[in-house]
């Protein structure tokens, strides 16, 4: 089996993968969340024993483990991950709702991180000043290594407690999508920037620009015309793999901005031990992850005729 | 006659981390309209960063320090970009040396033409399209309507730096720099496109200056010679003169070091008797369709040399990988020394491995680049628990002495080694384990060709003295008329001509030898020069 059946399967596996791991791995962990709904204050047990078993039913905690598994994983392939213990509320439209307000702030956080790492890369590659070109390069590993939550806290500080210029938190109209966007971006526009800078350097250094450069062809023709977009295919790659920091990113940056969102839901289900919750987000997270990478895999042969016929050779 | 391009005490520096490197000094020489010159040298004597002065596209860190440029009258050393780009393309074109990395991997090659034109605003994007398809008819492309629609990857190395000469004339050029344009390419291939490029110049007044390693092709092709050695002119003139009295001994030894055919053997030619080697009719395919080896046979006796000849896609680098079991064979057998291995298991066979060896055509890339020379030669002795860390030691002195590499070579990297020594190194890797026989590929063609001859005599005195065998890959028949005692000639998979070396050099039967024969570049000229010298 080869080409897109074969990529479908392995698309499959992954999320019948990212099911099982987060199944063992959240049953298996001591206590569970019945407990720490009922004994949610901390001066000790309130509930009798006899609540716990009748609780524990109520969500089929009592099966066995294997039982357990064949159960959810039947109901999880109907899209049902059962029911959110803390709220009671169905566990895949609480994922589901929580949606649209974090693919808001990952979709323009790709785009910021695209247009941030792309310019970076392209600019410090391109300009002949040699100072502001290492300036330049120096942005993406710090970038990298300022923590979100601080780059949050202080774009907040500054954009929006001092200029005034959008609301600080809340998840009301697109002025308040900006600074998450923005503090999403960071991470990932700098890994972006440093791949593209970097294979932007290797192409620029082949034999093929000093043949454009001897046509006649202009520094900005063998730039724009030829070495990006054979760069352009490392960091193709990348944008697929980085979309799951993303998705991560989202936890720290929407408590951060007290946005409501799959980070948020994630944040509180670990919290509280909310099974159903928790591998609901994940079995998405995984589903995101995989169309993702699918969409990128499909676009190599676009980009590179050399893809389209590997098969042939 | 006027000069087109007057290049006047030139000099060049390389700006690096560790200082400045003079790369050519005080280079003057004059091309006319219409005229073929040829700078010849080995790698490093400046001849490349000469021509690429010529076009404004030194390397990174390159630099003129004194001279002139003239091209019709302007001098270009005090060019803008702008200006450059302006006269490249149209006033002087490039073509390379490597056609496979020089286009644009993502780009069909009927654009990578037009772009001269749309460039220049010689033409609009619909004109250039069709001019670009009549210009690779020009560049001798057959099918050039559907040529144009594929990738670089989809050609041939010889389509490929076809559509490169395509490129160079688009701008209709008044000089054309041909860096190597055909050492990538196999001696046939090279001569069609010598040919071609020749004809293209003498139909118009377009002057070529040529840069190669290979007097031959100088020879050949140009009117006048310039012999650079380490960044100096050491000789130039009319190329007859420079052929029959070369004043400097350098041009001397490039001369009696050129390929050619009446160089004598290294030693005498030898029968043997006793049969080392059998490859009884092999057959390989990949796609399970074409052969790329079809029906192969020959035998391989004791302490004799075999050279297996063909051109790129011949097979004979497949039938060699079989013959170390690295390739397993659809049909046939290869016997060595009693055993079928290609019946063997996999550790009947790891055993067998250490009495044949590889020798690989690329010394850059075959040696390790993080390991020490001593790592280098002593991994098979690793691989195979040969003795103690010190008796490993000294075998990899010894191994150095024989192939003459001092013994501080042991501490050096790779990178710090020329191209001779690190073939001398995998050498002396190859000889580790006292193999019976050596196979080696190509291991001359990525030198120079007085480095060439270094290491061809070095194999033949180990042949001597530790009594090997050698499996000798080429697509050169003047080595093989130096080292081999039989020959087996490949075309399209299949063996065409085997016999004693004599032999099949004198009177080759087969048309396809003939032809391989009468492509070896300055053959007549330099043999003519060469033995009116003796």
């Amino acid at each position: 089996m080869t080409g897109l059946p074969r990529r479908l399967l392995q698309a499959v596996v992954v999320l019948w993968a990212a099911f099982t791991v987060s199944f063992v791995i959240l049953y298996l962990l001591p206590g569970d969340a019945v407990l720490a709904k009922l004994g949610a204050s901390e001066g000790g047990l309130t509930a009798s024993a006899a609540d716990l078993t009748r609780e524990r039913a109520a969500y089929g905690l009592d099966d066995p483990l294997l039982v357990q598994y064949g159960k959810r994983l039947l109901a999880a392939l109907h899209g049902d991950f059962g029911r959110s213990i803390t709220t009671g509320e169905n566990a895949t439209s609480l994922v589901l709702n929580a949606l649209p307000s974090t693919l808001a702030i990952a979709g323009l956080g790709l785009l910021f991180a695209v247009l941030f790492g792309g310019s970076v890369a392209v600019l410090s590659t391109y300009t002949r000043s040699r100072w502001l070109s290492q300036a330049l390069s120096t942005l993406p590993p710090l970038g990298n290594s300022l923590p979100t939550f601080w780059v949050g806290l202080m774009l907040i500080q500054v954009f929006s407690f001092q200029l005034g210029l959008v609301p600080a938190l809340g998840s009301s109209g697109f002025a308040s999508l900006v600074l998450p966007a923005v503090t999403l971006a960071l991470p990932t526009g700098a890994v972006i920037g440093q791949v593209l800078a970097k294979s932007l350097r290797t192409q620029l250094s082949e034999p093929y620009v000093e043949i454009v450069l001897a046509k006649g062809a202009s520094r900005a023709r063998v730039h724009f015309g030829h070495a990006l977009r054979n760069a352009a295919l490392p960091a193709l790659t990348l944008v697929g793999v980085v979309t799951g920091t993303l998705l991560a990113g989202s936890v720290v940056t929407e408590s951060v901005f007290s946005r409501d969102g799959i980070g948020r839901v994630t944040a509180t289900a670990v919290g509280s031990q909310d099974i159903p919750v928790v591998q609901a987000v994940i079995v998405l997270a995984a589903l995101f992850f995989v169309t993702i990478n699918l969409v990128v895999d499909l676009l190599y042969p676009v980009l590179d005729p050399r893809v389209r016929t590997v098969a042939r050779v | 006659m006027n000069a087109l391009l007057e290049i006047q005490g030139l000099a060049v520096n390389y700006h690096t981390r560790s200082g400045l490197v003079p790369a050519v000094r005080d280079v003057s020489l004059t091309v006319s309209p219409g005229e073929i010159v040829a700078v010849v040298g080995e790698s490093g004597s400046g001849k490349s960063t000469t021509a690429h002065a010529a076009i404004g596209l030194l390397p990174r860190g390159g630099r003129i320090a004194t001279g002139s440029i003239t091209f019709a009258g302007r001098d270009l050393t005090g060019l803008t970009d702008r200006q450059w780009q302006r006269v490249r393309g149209t006033d002087i074109a490039l073509i390379p040396q490597d056609p496979t990395v020089s286009l644009d991997p993502v780009r069909r090659v009927g654009d990578q033409v037009a772009e001269v034109l749309l460039v220049h605003r010689l033409a609009g994007r619909r004109a250039a399209a069709s001019q670009a398809v009549e210009l690779l008819r020009r560049a001798g492309i057959s099918e050039p309507e559907r040529r144009a629609r594929q990738y670089p990857h989809e050609l041939s190395g010889g389509l490929r730096q076809r559509v490169l000469i395509a490129i160079a004339l688009a701008g209709r050029p008044r000089l054309i720099i041909a860096d190597e344009p055909t050492s990538a390419l196999d001696v046939t291939v090279q001569r069609e496109i010598l040919d071609h490029l020749a004809h293209l110049a003498g139909e118009s007044t377009t002057a070529i200056l040529l840069i190669t390693h290979d007097l031959g092709v100088a020879a050949d092709r140009a009117s006048r010679i310039v012999v650079m050695s380490q960044g100096q002119i050491v000789e130039s003139g009319p190329t007859k003169e420079i052929l029959a009295a070369p004043t400097h001994t350098y041009t001397r030894e490039l001369l009696s070091a050129a390929p050619s055919l009446t160089r004598e053997p290294l030693r005498p030619r030898r029968q043997g008797t006793d049969v080392l080697l059998t490859v009884n009719s092999v057959s390989k395919s990949f796609d399970g369709r074409t052969r790329v080896v079809d029906d192969v046979s020959f035998a391989l006796t004791r302490g004799t040399t075999l050279a297996l000849v063909g051109e790129s896609g011949s097979g004979k680098t497949t039938t060699a990988r079989m013959v170390v079991g690295l390739e397993t064979p659809d049909d046939g057998t290869v016997t060595f020394d009693g055993n079928d291995i290609t019946d063997l298991t996999r550790e009947e066979l790891r055993r067998l491995r250490r009495r044949f060896q590889l020798i690989y055509q690329n010394p850059y890339a075959s040696l390790n680049p993080r390991f020490t020379i001593e790592d280098v030669i002593t991994e098979p002795l690793r691989a195979f628990n040969v003795g103690t860390k010190r008796d490993r030691r000294a075998r990899a002195v010894e191994l150095l002495d024989q192939v003459a590499l001092p013994a501080d070579t042991l501490a050096r990297k790779p990178a710090e080694l020329s191209g001779g020594q690190r073939q001398r190194a995998a050498i002396a890797r190859a000889l580790a384990l006292h193999p019976d026989l050596l196979v080696c590929d190509e291991p001359v063609s990525a030198l120079d060709v007085s480095v060439q001859a270094q290491i061809l005599r070095l194999l033949v005195r180990l042949q001597e003295e530790l009594g090997l065998t050698y499996l000798f890959i080429t697509h050169d028949l003047a080595v093989v008329r130096e080292i081999a005692d039989h020959v087996a000639v490949m075309h399209n998979g299949r063996v065409v001509e085997h016999g004693p070396a004599d032999d099949v050099l004198e009177s080759p039967r087969e048309q396809y030898t003939q032809d391989l024969l009468a492509a070896i570049p300055g053959r007549t000229t330099v043999d003519q020069v060469n033995s009116d010298l003796m």
